[in-house]
């Protein structure tokens, strides 16, 4: 992390789902305009750990947050109940592990998020749309049934309109969670390309159960397990010479 | 798991054989010159095609493991280590049969003195290849270092044994021809050691996974 600019900085971040404590304080600086992969055993916390970034828990009572997320520049703890979820998710955008297209057409999908925000030009919304299709590498596959349903889309597809649905919002951090475990190889190797491409832009963080894709698109990983983070480092470390057991034993498949 | 287990536990094994065949044909070798047994050299360079279709094979299983496990960390550098130090133990094995033609060779001449430096430097670089292959099997302990340090000692014995083969050759140019086939003997076993070397080196790589190859290793020594 020497000589990376810091774009979000978690101290002692803990999270409980009502009486289960869920992550135990966590400390983990994410760099800008890099990937961070999460690694780890289901049930680690990674994709718990991930969902605080854009408030997700928010969702559900009896679910707490302690210690911070400071976003960078401006310094906000983005988990403090003072500051407005919406505006987080604006900021910080997910994309999942089912391409999850709205019922709308493509061209609807894309621009929901700045409908939300009240923006109804059309030609800015054409803009954007067009903007964001093409930072995902959907435009030139779309461009012309922009007004057909997403759900016509094959399922690589559909995940690059989620993909260019969480780009329109100009988020400065984008969150995946699996998002090519339900694609097939070729699909996964153009969302693989597009993170590689995206991070010129956004602060890239992904859960991830293969090991290989961590290991290609990923500048820094982490390995979390039973809720801790176990050990971070770039990747060429983690995936060449690990520094704790635990670690060790999960890359190499000899874990449990 | 278990069947990937098995599978770097065989290659491990064919490691270890390869470096019992390289080590058995240094000690022929040198065996062959200093008793005069020509067939027993013969012997090695027949050996030879042995120790070449080894290291062929454990590459070619190194590569499958790579394709169909996609090894991790030391997992990974186990596979790479085993494919660069089979080389240098291929290489060892062709290095004992450039002893084994040139004691053919002297063989057939009177001897010109008793052979003294050559058996020390072969029993070094013999027991440097047995060290660096039990680092290799029993993991991270100083031996690989010690295999390194005792590089300088064949390294020492290379120039005195030149020292005093160039004497007797101002002595007695005569002689020049048969000498300097023992300077290419001292030669080769030094290169043995030199490849004894670089196997202690990766070994050092494998268990820490930290590069000392070209290196100054005195502060870990």
């Amino acid at each position: 992390m020497v000589n990376e600019t810091i774009k979000a900085e978690v101290k002692n971040l803990n999270f409980y789902y009502g009486d289960m404590h869920a992550l135990t304080n966590i400390n983990l600086s994410v760099a800008e305009k890099k990937v961070t992969a999460l690694i780890g055993p289901s049930g680690c916390g990674k994709t718990t750990y991930l969902r605080c970034f854009n408030r997700m828990h928010d969702l559900y009572p009896h679910n707490k947050y302690t210690g911070e997320i400071m976003l960078h520049p401006d310094n906000i703890n983005i988990i403090s109940p003072n500051v407005d979820p919406i505006e987080v998710r604006m900021r910080i955008s997910m994309v999942f592990q089912k391409p999850n297209p709205f019922p709308k057409s493509i061209f609807e999908n894309v621009a929901y998020g700045l409908r939300v925000r009240g923006t109804s030009n059309r030609s800015l919304l054409s803009e954007t749309v067009e903007k964001s299709l093409r930072g995902a590498a959907l435009w030139d596959e779309v461009r012309d049934r922009l007004d057909k349903p997403a759900f016509d889309l094959s399922g690589g597809q559909q995940q690059r309109l989620c993909i260019a649905r969480a780009l329109a919002t100009e988020p400065e951090i984008l969150l995946f969670d699996e998002p090519t475990s339900a694609l097939d190889p070729i699909a996964t190797s153009k969302i693989e390309d597009l993170i590689s491409e995206l991070k010129k832009e956004v602060t890239i963080l992904i859960v991830t159960h293969n090991m290989q894709q961590a290991a290609r698109i990923a500048d820094y990983t982490a390995f979390m397990y039973l809720g801790e983070l176990i050990e971070f480092g770039d990747t060429d470390t983690i995936f060449v010479n690990p520094h704790n057991k635990l670690t060790e034993e999960y890359i190499t498949g000899r874990f449990g | 798991m278990a069947i990937f287990d098995d599978e770097l536990k065989e290659l491990r094994e064919m490691v270890l054989k390869l470096g019992c065949m390289v080590e058995n044909a240094i000690r022929d070798s040198v065996k062959a010159l200093v008793d005069r047994e020509s067939e027993l050299a013969k012997e090695v360079i027949k050996r030879d095609h042995v120790i070449n279709a080894l290291d062929v094979k454990i590459d070619e299983e190194c590569v499958r493991l790579i394709a169909l496990r996609q090894p991790k960390a030391r997992d990974l550098r186990l596979i790479t280590t085993t494919m660069k130090i089979t080389t240098d133990l291929e290489r060892m094995g062709d290095m004992a049969v450039n002893i084994a033609e040139r004691a053919i060779e002297l063989n057939e001449e009177p001897q010109l003195k008793p052979f003294v430096n050559i058996p020390k430097m072969a029993e070094i670089a013999q027991v440097m290849v047995r060290d660096a292959l039990d680092a290799f099997i029993t993991g991270c302990s100083r031996l690989p270092y010690e295999v390194i340090k005792r590089d300088d000692e064949v390294d020492d014995l290379t120039v005195r044994n030149f020292e005093e083969l160039l004497s007797l050759m101002l002595q007695d140019p005569k002689i020049i021809p048969l000498a300097i086939k023992r300077t290419y003997i001292a030669k080769y076993l030094e290169r043995i050691a030199d490849h004894a070397t670089n196997i202690a080196e990766m070994i050092i790589y494998m268990c820490k996974g930290k590069m000392i190859r070209h290196t100054e290793i005195s502060e870990e020594i």
